[in-house]
């Protein structure tokens, strides 16, 4: 299997990221934002490529539970929180 | 009391008075929030309001009463209540073999997290079970002379850290078995059962961003700690606490302690932070503020201030919009002041106003923010209205007044 190539884990990190943006409440919406950003920076400089294949299949793991845990948020949702719209929401 | 009355009385008006609406589905207590009006006191006829604007739901700044679900928990816990839903003690089919395979991966989990064997953790109810059964150890005391400590590792009023390590040497050296409530304290800093010479250890799940009703005690195998069963039957858990393992919560507890170890790091940091941000904006802002708790020795987390001249139940209801405790959930229920606050020689006037607040994985910027904001105004207006702050500003020293009796 070839290993993953920086576009494959620019596209990733992307998916992720707006999988992440439909979570419905706040808390968890903004928390997944944050993490993975911080997750890729932290991990940017990574060059051992059997390093980088391990943090790509958990990676690909986390967005299937992004996707589950999203859908289920949707299913389930409730009310704005009272600072959702006072301003667009940053992490 | 009455402040729950209150939102019980206003929680029947506001869903009598709104009828079917063709809103998302709700099950929350639809609370008439209105962050337009700063001056208004607690509306006082709610039905009688129209229907404006949306509800909105407070900020949660109560992480020491529960936690949310991490979505990672919730996760893991959903095949265990879909399909797989096996007995773990079934010994004749499959679906009993993967649910005792979950329930041992579970158990390595938690293990792994405290430093401990799999052998030494037994599921519980919760960590108020793990601490019953640690204590009564006391009882199966075969020495007349053998005692227990029990230490809180993290206190959940304050957030005061315990030297753990210091104290498990010295109940090591003395023969004396050492537990630690630990509810407070598991993935959140490190531990490890080991190096601190801990003997029994309580642990909790909903604390930890698992789910509600589980919990685990950890009991050292070497030596070994022998420990009466509470609840006896079936002879499961090593005989240490019968009754059918439920295995989605502690597939639920294994994947939070799971989480919480690879998060730890990146949780503490980010905490601190915010911690930081929000003591330092309220004290700047704000005189005669008290953090209670030695701050050397302090989990980020919990933040009990007091707020001088401001009565804390009133200062709770102002914040309406942040849900917050003043003190520890279990003793909400009484009017005394908090014993923890009382131990560490607290002014009887100023354990009366202090204020809980809780920062977690999930707390944002823009929550502390808000919270620093309201807390600032709302103090700021009811020190206004009190007649002690009056005289505090004309330079009366509170301590010489003499009051009369009426």
């Amino acid at each position: 299997m070839a290993a993953s190539s920086r576009a494959q884990v620019l596209d990733l990190y992307r998916a992720m990221l707006r999988e992440s943006k439909r979570f419905s409440a706040y808390n968890y919406r903004t928390y997944a934002v944050r993490r993975i950003r911080d997750g890729f920076r932290e991990n940017k400089n990574v060059k051992d490529p059997v390093e980088i294949q391990t943090l790509v299949n958990k990676a690909k793991r986390d967005l299937g539970i992004i996707r589950r845990q999203v859908h289920i948020g949707q299913l389930y949702s409730t009310d704005k929180l009272i600072i959702e719209n006072r301003d667009m929401p940053r992490t | 009391m009455l402040l729950r009355a209150a939102w019980r009385r206003a929680a029947v008006a506001v869903t009598a008075a709104t009828g079917p609406k063709a809103a998302a589905p709700t099950r929350g207590l639809r609370l008439r929030v209105r962050d337009l009006a700063p001056q208004s006191a607690v509306p006082a006829d709610t039905a009688a309001v129209p229907e404006a604007g949306p509800v909105l739901r407070p900020l949660y700044m109560d992480v020491q009463a529960t936690t949310p679900l991490d979505p990672r928990v919730l996760d893991a816990m959903l095949p265990y209540l879909v399909n797989y839903y096996g007995n773990p003690h079934s010994r004749t089919h499959a679906y009993g073999w993967e649910s005792e395979a979950a329930m041992e991966r579970a158990r390595q989990q938690v293990a792994s997290l405290i430093g401990a064997d799999p052998r030494e953790i037994i599921f519980t109810s919760g960590a108020t079970e793990s601490n019953n059964i640690a204590i009564k150890e006391l009882e199966a005391a075969i020495q007349p002379d053998t005692s227990l400590v029990s230490v809180m590792t993290v206190n959940n009023e304050i957030g005061v850290k315990q030297p753990i390590a210091e104290i498990g040497r010295i109940c090591s050296s003395r023969k004396v078995y050492f537990h630690t409530d630990a509810a407070q304290a598991v993935g959140k800093i490190p531990l490890d059962v080991n190096d601190m010479k801990i003997d029994l250890m309580s642990i909790s799940g909903h604390k930890i961003y698992g789910p509600k009703g589980v919990g685990a005690v950890y009991i050292r195998r070497r030596p070994r700690v022998r420990v009466e069963a509470l609840q006896s039957g079936g002879g499961q858990e090593r005989g240490m606490r019968s009754g059918t393992v439920p295995t989605p919560l502690v597939v639920g507890l294994g994947a939070a302690c799971e989480v919480a170890q690879q998060e730890m790091e990146y949780d503490h940091k980010r905490i601190s932070k915010l911690a930081e941000r929000l003591i330092q904006n309220i004290m700047k802002s704000l005189p005669d503020v008290v953090m209670n708790g030695d701050p050397e020795h302090h989990y980020p987390g919990c933040i009990n201030l007091s707020f001088a001249y401001v009565e804390g139940e009133s200062l709770l209801m102002a914040l309406k919009d942040v849900a917050l405790s003043s003190g520890s959930a279990c003793t909400s229920a009484s009017l005394e002041p908090s014993y923890v606050l009382r131990a560490i020689g607290t002014d009887e006037d100023l354990a009366h106003s202090s204020i809980r607040f809780g920062i977690g994985r999930f707390t944002t910027e823009e929550e502390v923010d808000y919270t620093v904001e309201k807390c600032i105004q709302h103090v700021k207006r009811l020190r206004e209205m009190s007649p002690l702050w009056e005289m505090v500003q004309d330079g009366i020293d509170l301590k010489s007044i003499k009051w009369t009796q009426h």
